[in-house]
């Protein structure tokens, strides 16, 4: 079925169709809008989940914790200011092992206040041991949202699904929808781990784990990680065998001859694309990647496919503050570090706070790119912004 | 990934683990046996001293201890356990007012 959604839409669709057990929410710009959807198929009797309009966002994945421990399917969506207050219990999610699946619709982080795009938020919690997957689109994240749920049941790793705030979770896109039967079927039963609820088998859980057990337990947790990669593989693989519908852990365009490349993640991927096909179009060699999964860090992919370029661009839509560009630079960088040859890689910072990008900015970087490509890398300034005054 | 391994096996009984690849995926302990080994009372500061003649057996005490440390004996308190008593006083508080058969003392170390 073909049907006009917004990225928020689109999710709160597909959540519609999961049918989780548990929906805990708390409002927050940009991602109100797909639980105050869902909040209406609840009110509709569309669905069988238990709604909890709780108080806070940290609440919001406490109950979400609390629901999963329980046995129970448990999903929710928030942005910015949101996720920051859930940062204690993504921590706690994740060490607990329970496959929650979070939507985040990107937004800065304050101070100033903004309620525009950008990744600050979701990438700020890259440490909290969530599975994380970019969208570009409506499309991809109605796929994604219900590839999260096997995924993160499979992995028994939380999943986070982000769109971009405004750029795709306000604007409405056509996109093709599974029938409720085969999203059903799909994901299946949820076969929980543990469950906290039953009594003829009690357990005690997150217990204290003093100096002599902490570390063996992350050591576990961080093998979890290590796996994740197999899994987003194996449900995507199944998801466009069954649906034809093909998801990319790292989707690339036109770079098989490219010597130039840019990197990015979310809806500026789209913008991009544009960018790539007008230069191809003047015979300039440049391609694009867009990744998608930023944890687990997709390493055998990245390197494969970014050691034979002459030189990468990453565009970041972060501010790292940390004196030596974002995460996303550090992380592809450090990941190219062990080939014998690689690109040099140049640090992009664009569209903080929702500054807009457009295709001819990502021109100028591709040509910008290709004038350093035969520089001696020690001599370029690596840190660069888009359109900053 | 299920459970990665067991780690109560009759061979690793004196070591609560052996390795990480012995976890239980998600910190969580399915041994309840092994729990109780670990008293958890020790760091106690105030503690509990229940008095026989004043307790009118409601059972509050027992209801609210949130480490089940009121020990119940053919339905009447007869105590607390001072293994697992972490001495919070949340049985001192709900103690009805009138009665007061839990007072709260500096724990002697
Ligand atoms: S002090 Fe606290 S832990 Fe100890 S018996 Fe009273 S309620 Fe239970
Ligand atoms: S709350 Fe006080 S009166 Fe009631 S059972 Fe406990 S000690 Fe006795």
């Amino acid at each position: 079925m073909i049907l006009a959604k917004t990225g928020n839409e689109a999710i709160a669709y597909a959540m519609k169709q999961i049918n989780p057990d548990v929906v805990a929410a708390y409002p927050i710009t940009p991602s109100t809008e797909i639980v105050q959807i869902f909040s209406s198929y609840v009110a509709d009797g569309e669905v069988d989940t238990e709604f909890v309009p709780v108080e806070s966002e940290h609440s919001a994945m406490s109950a979400c914790i609390a629901a999963a421990a329980s046995g129970a399917r448990a999903m929710t969506a928030t942005s910015a200011q949101g996720l920051a207050l859930m940062h204690e219990m993504l921590f706690i999610a994740s060490g607990l092992r329970l496959p929650i699946v979070l939507c985040v619709v990107n937004r800065a982080l304050s101070a100033p206040l903004n309620i525009h795009c950008d990744h600050t938020d979701s990438l700020a919690s890259r440490d909290s041991g969530w599975i994380q997957i970019f969208c570009e689109d409506a499309q991809e994240a109605y796929d994604t949202t219900i590839c999260a749920i096997k995924i993160a049941e499979k992995s028994f790793l939380p999943v986070m699904v982000t769109i971009d705030g405004f750029i795709i979770s306000h604007c409405m896109q056509r996109i093709e929808v599974l029938s409720d039967e085969e999203v059903k079927s799909f994901i299946g039963e949820y076969k929980p781990n543990y469950n906290l609820l039953d009594v003829e088998n009690p357990i005690t859980l997150g217990p204290a784990c003093l100096p002599d057990s902490f570390f063996e337990h992350k050591r576990a947790q961080a093998e979890g990680m290590n796996q994740a990669l197999r899994y987003i593989e194996e449900v995507f693989k199944e998801y466009k065998e069954r649906f034809n519908r093909e998801l990319f852990i790292l989707e690339e365009y036109h770079t098989k001859d490219a010597e130039v490349g840019i990197l990015c993640m979310g809806s500026t991927s789209g913008t991009a694309k544009i960018a790539v096909d007008n230069l191809r179009g003047k015979g300039y060699q440049v391609g694009l990647f867009k990744l998608r999964v930023f944890r687990p860090i997709a390493v055998s992919y990245l390197q494969r496919s970014l050691k034979n370029l002459k030189i990468l661009g990453i565009l970041e839509r972060m501010e790292g503050l940390s004196a030596f560009g974002g995460p996303l630079f550090n992380e592809v960088r450090s990941v190219l570090y062990d080939e014998p040859e690689r690109p040099i890689i140049i640090s992009y910072v664009y569209g903080l706070g929702g500054r807009e990008i457009t295709p001819e900015e990502i021109e100028e970087v591709f040509l910008e790119l290709l004038s350093l490509k035969n520089k001696k890398r020690e001599n370029i300034e690596k840190f660069r912004y888009i359109n900053v005054r | 990934m299920s459970n990665t391994g067991n780690a109560n096996e009759e061979s690793k009984k004196e070591c609560l683990i052996i390795s990480w690849k012995d976890l239980t995926c998600g910190a969580l302990v399915r041994d309840l046996k092994r729990i109780k080994e670990n008293k958890t009372g020790t760091w106690r500061s105030l503690k509990p001293i229940w008095n026989k003649e004043k307790c009118v057996n409601c059972y509050r005490c027992w209801m609210f201890c949130p480490d089940g440390a009121v020990i119940i004996e053919n339905d009447r308190v007869v105590g607390i356990n001072y293994d697992y008593c972490k001495g919070c006083g949340i049985c001192a508080k709900e103690c009805p007012k009138k009665v007061q058969a839990i007072i709260m003392e500096r724990e002697e170390k």
